[in-house]
């Protein structure tokens, strides 16, 4: 049988989804259902004085209505999960309806429930709320200071924690031959997947079952959570994630609203659902990013580095979202060196609390702020001591035969080949072609640029001893059930929550080339706690080799059990058999076989199995990698700025990735694809903007840039396959490289294509007015 | 995202679409493509009690040349006017910057006459019409009316259409024969919508000297204008490079820039200055 682990096979998920035959969350309908809508703050700070909902109580249809007081008491605060040590950390309270204060604009004031959405919806235009305007702080460095506006009574300063990692003395900047600093401004993001947030909550009074259904990425986590939150015994509250259009890191969280229609459906004794406005999304939805980075890169003239040291501010938000304690610090802080020997660094990170929409993991989390400010550092560096930008690389990425290698901040890269990725890019786009075209091109009035972006992310998250020592409240490991049905087909219950990344197929390919079988034969189903045992969901670039490694361990379970049959049955010893192409073959007598379905069928039937071995053929894997795992690449991006609108185009963009093993080159190429387009969206168009009230002045597509597929160029892409020794699959993660390696790539581009100007640094996005003003500033210059 | 309660009422015809305006005494809105219209009730920047779909009235919709003149009948889709012949014959500007209006939902459904009375600063159309003396041919409880182009767009959407009265076709000026034309648009990256547009006619007598220009302008302020500097200095001259750089500095010229979140009135200047030199250079190039 051909190989189906490394076949673009089609994904098994689109024709369903596409035709509109998915099943969403929106999509659930239960007799009796009633609907949910939040009245949300119009204020960023404000204490509630009065509020009124007698009227909407009254209207025709409406069920119930809750306030934060009704629910004082009766429902637990929605916690964070990730409380980094040795840190201050202090974690207020985050009710899911605002007692007495509001802290963002979105923040929830009232619950109504009604007949139907339309009912729910104008019924919050009934209720009355009087409120006392607060004094409002919208930036990290202004909430820091003495007297700015205080968001919670047992946060003095706004400051969440002070975490730190890794120390380097002044020395070593103070004597260093080279010494570069800059400021870094990572813009806030706001994710906005395709399908907005949902949930939908059903009671069972006699059985005090509970079942909730929502846009979630990792359903255990939302019951491990909401269980406690209201007072459900996990055995009792089962969490479905049905069809999930996109998450980009959003749908991790556990936000107020799940719990409020949980609260709701139990109160009410009816089912209750509740779908997400896009102009809710945009103001209630966790945002991504949103740092301010002092970066200081030591190093000597011949272009080697010596030391690194970085100051984080990160704008947490008004409530403390379930990952984001961890986002800025240990998935950010660890992998800041990035690619290269750089033997000291030390990071520190400051969570700053302010009137905003809570942040937390945005498609990359941390990783992409990381790479960015070490991509740039590298290139300032360059441009200071002369030496061109590849050059410099290549004098400091890790060789081949270093690994695995110990970073300065105690992560262990687990295997590499930097080198050959830079060099294959390379081979897709000439380098020196295209300096010759650019000084061209500069002299007929046009700016041409080209930036490199080698990277290394930290992925496969993570070993659940680790998980401890850096904080989080969970663990790292996930689970994986492979069912053989007596007639041969196959069910594989996978703990990782797929929710867009195509797992249904490529882990159906795991199984059907362990198995020999058609893929067709094997179903992978997710995203139902009652289904499944148990998992930590799909984040971090964790579903393959985590969750994808768990089927691989329990599909080699279920062929050792069937092996030990299969020797019984052809009378041989087990170390007599090969199993290959679906049969066990007994060694050199090719006659003798009995293929994987006859010994299935013998699993179930039981009639005659071997002395100590259970009836039935399925295995479960619970698998704790030992390390993270590390893919890496480089991207090149050649840009083109307008010399009179200061409008970037990108003209080119060539992508090497390495993610280990491909399974499926198609659905890797679609990873890849997306997320540079996320990554460019970054660099070029996105960014939340609040005027100094604290309201979301891009608060709708008419102002928030969304990139479209007419900005982009084709991708150019290729892979290289070094495999990770931490996992037998050998497969490192594919999900964020592109938004890691794509912002610094187009800003190196840009930042080259200005050098004519003297620019060092631009903030993001690169709107064209922006560099249309460095243009015209440079030659004011001139 | 979620309108507010409203009455629907959908009009049989002109005369029944005035009728029912007069019933509403000025609390009902015409519903034509509903792509203006409908989102900003959907966000709730508007309010509405009552809704008068006119969409079924056949007789708004359509094409034809009268004389000099190309009349589109309002209700006529931005797609229709894209593929149209005679539009295409007669003033392929119109169908130019109609295919670049929205998405294509936005096209099948989004009317002409919906488009000019909402009177979006940063719409396409008002360009075109700017350019090419559109001339509003309306029907009220009194009867016909008609405006120039010059009389209708008042300030963002504010226009001069009386109250109970339907838009029912907008005329333009068909250019002389040989004249290029060309819409060419700098659209937000977010909206789709025009951050600049400048609708461009150019024609030039046998020794090269222009002897026809029209330029209409959008985007960039709270209404659409004619650059009628720029079109002076062209008038006569033989166009080089430098003489369109320079008239397309006047382009903006006596005009209030608009300013947000993407573009400065100091940066729409500029591209006041860079678009309509663009255009003129891409039709005084190409011979």
């Amino acid at each position: 049988m051909a190989n189906v682990f490394g076949t673009p096979l089609k994904r098994r998920e689109d024709p369903r989804l596409i035709t509109g035959n998915g099943n969403y969350t929106d999509d659930i309908q239960l007799p009796g259902m009633l609907y949910a809508a939040v009245l949300r703050s119009p204020h960023a700070h404000a204490r509630i004085k009065r509020i009124d909902v007698s009227a909407a109580r009254e209207a025709e249809g409406v069920s119930a209505v809750y306030t934060g007081q009704d629910l004082a008491g009766k429902m637990e605060p929605i916690p964070t999960a990730w409380l980094p040590p040795d840190s201050d950390m202090k974690t207020p309270a985050h009710p899911a309806l605002a007692v007495d204060t509001v802290r963002y604009v979105g923040d929830g004031v009232a619950l109504v429930v009604a007949d139907d959405r339309y009912t729910a919806r104008d019924a919050l235009d009934l209720i009355e709320v009087e409120y006392k305007e607060l004094p409002v702080t919208v930036s990290q460095e202004e909430a820091m200071k003495d007297g700015a506006a205080q968001l919670h009574e047992d946060v003095p300063n706004n400051l969440a924690f002070h975490w730190k990692a890794g120390e380097v003395p002044d020395e070593v900047f103070d004597q260093a031959e080279v010494s570069v600093r800059q400021r870094f401004n990572q813009q806030r993001l706001i994710p906005n997947p395709m399908e907005m947030r949902a949930a939908v909550a059903r009671y069972n009074p006699g059985s005090q079952e509970m079942t909730i259904w929502c846009t979630s990425q990792n359903p255990h986590i939302h019951r491990f959570i909401l269980s406690g939150v209201l007072g459900i015994p996990e055995s009792k509250l089962q969490i479905v994630a049905p069809d999930v259009g996109g998450g980009f890191g959003s749908k991790i969280p556990v936000y107020p609203d799940e719990a409020l229609v949980g609260f709701a459906a139990r109160d009410l004794k009816r089912p209750v659902k509740w779908t997400e406005e896009r102009s809710e999304h945009f103001t209630t939805t966790s945002h991504g990013r949103d740092v301010v980075l002092d970066v200081e890169l030591a190093g000597k003239r011949d272009g080697t580095f010596t030391g690194l040291r970085i100051k984080n501010i990160a704008n947490l938000g008004a409530y403390l979202s379930t990952a984001a304690p961890g986002v800025e610090t240990i998935l950010f802080g660890l992998i800041t060196p990035g690619p290269y020997k750089i033997p000291l660094a030390q990071v520190e990170t400051y969570g700053v609390m302010t009137n905003t929409t809570p942040t937390d993991a945005y498609r990359g989390a941390g990783r992409p702020e990381a790479t960015y400010q070490i991509e740039r550092m590298v290139d300032l560096f360059a441009k200071e001591i002369g030496m061109d930008p590849v050059e410099i690389r290549r004098k400091n990425l890790i060789a081949e035969n270093e690994f695995p290698y110990d970073n300065a901040l105690g992560l262990q890269y687990d295997s590499g080949n930097y080198h050959g990725a830079l060099d294959k890019a390379l081979e897709m786009l000439d380098y020196e072609d295209f300096r010759k075209e650019q000084e061209e091109a500069r002299k007929q009035g046009k700016f041409l640029g080209i930036g490199f972006s080698t990277y290394v992310e930290i992925c496969g998250l993570g070993p659940s001893k680790v998980a401890g020592q850096v904080g989080f409240q969970g663990g790292l490991w996930d689970s994986a059930t492979v069912r053989v049905h007596p007639t041969g087909k196959v069910s594989v219950f996978t703990g990782t929550s797929p929710h867009g990344q195509g797992e249904e197929t490529t882990f159906a390919q795991i199984v059907a080339q362990k198995f020999g079988i058609p893929q067709e034969d094997i179903e992978v189903i997710h995203g139902d706690t009652n289904r499944i045992s148990m998992g930590w969901g799909t984040y971090g670039s964790r579903t393959t080799p985590v969750g994808g490694t768990a089927i691989g361990i329990a599909a080699d379970r279920v062929i050792d059990k069937a092996k030990k049959i299969a020797a019984h049955v052809l009378e041989v010893s087990g170390e007599d058999l090969e199993f290959e192409d679906g049969a066990f073959q007994v060694k050199g007598v090719p006659e003798k076989s009995i293929s994987f379905a006859d010994v299935t069928l013998q699993a179930y039937l039981a009639w005659d199995l071997p002395e100590g071995v259970e009836p039935s053929l399925e295995a479960q894997s619970f698998y704790d990698p030992e390390n993270f795992v590390y893919p890496f690449g480089a991207h090149i991006c050649v840009a083109e700025v307008d010399g009179e609108t200061g409008e970037v185009k990108i003209k080119r963009y060539a992508a090497v990735d390495d993610p280990g093993p491909v399974i499926n080159p198609m659905v890797a190429e679609g990873q890849v694809h997306g997320g540079i387009v996320q990554g460019v969206g970054q660099a070029l168009y996105e960014g939340a903007v609040y005027d100094k009230q604290g309201q979301l002045l891009s608060g709708t597509f008419m102002d928030y840039t969304m990139p479209k597929a007419r900005f982009f160029p084709k991708f150019e892409t290729a892979f290289t396959e070094t495999p990770s020794p931490v996992n037998p699959l050998g497969v490192k993660g594919i999900g964020e490289t592109g938004t890691i390696a794509a912002t610094p790539a187009v800003a190196n581009a840009v930042v080259d294509a200005l050098q004519p100007f003297g620019v060092k640094e631009i903030d993001m996005p690169f709107t064209p007015e922006k560099i249309w003003k460095i243009m015209q500033n440079g030659r004011g210059e001139e | 995202m979620i309108t507010s309660a409203f009455d629907y009422t959908r009009a049989e015809s002109v005369e029944d679409a005035v009728q029912l305006l007069v019933e509403s005494g000025g609390e009902a809105k015409l519903l034509a493509g509903g792509h203006s219209l409908l989102p900003l009730m959907k966000i709730r920047l508007t309010t509405l009690d009552k809704l008068i779909d006119i969409g079924q009235i056949n007789e708004l919709k359509g094409v034809r040349k009268e004389g000099d003149r190309l009349v589109v009948g309002a209700l006529t889709t931005h797609k229709e006017i894209s593929r149209d012949p005679v539009v295409k014959r007669e003033l392929p500007l119109l169908a130019e910057a109609a295919s670049q209006i929205g998405d294509i939902q936005v096209r099948n459904r989004g009317t002409i006459g919906g488009n000019l009375a909402h009177a979006d600063p940063a719409s396409d159309l008002p360009a075109v019409a700017m350019a090419f003396d559109a001339q509003f041919e309306m029907q009220g409880p009194n009867g016909k009316e008609s405006l120039g182009v010059d009389e209708f767009f008042f300030g963002p959407l504010i226009t001069a259409l009386p109250e109970n009265t339907v838009l029912t076709s907008i005329s333009f000026s068909i250019p002389p024969e040989g004249v290029k034309s060309t819409y060419l648009k700098y659209p937000h990256p977010a909206s789709g919508y025009a951050v600049i547009g400048v609708a461009a006619g150019v024609g030039t007598a046998s020794d090269g000297s222009v002897n026809y220009a029209r330029i209409g302008i959008t985007g960039v302020g709270d209404v659409a204008f004619r650059a009628e500097g720029t079109e002076q200095m062209l008038i006569g001259q033989r166009p080089t490079a430098e003489l369109i750089d320079e008239a397309a500095g006047k382009a903006s010229e006596g005009q209030e820039m608009g300013s947000d979140l993407f573009a400065s009135d100091h940066y729409r200047q500029n591209l006041c200055k860079v678009y309509t030199s663009r255009a003129l250079k891409k039709l005084l190039s190409d011979k």
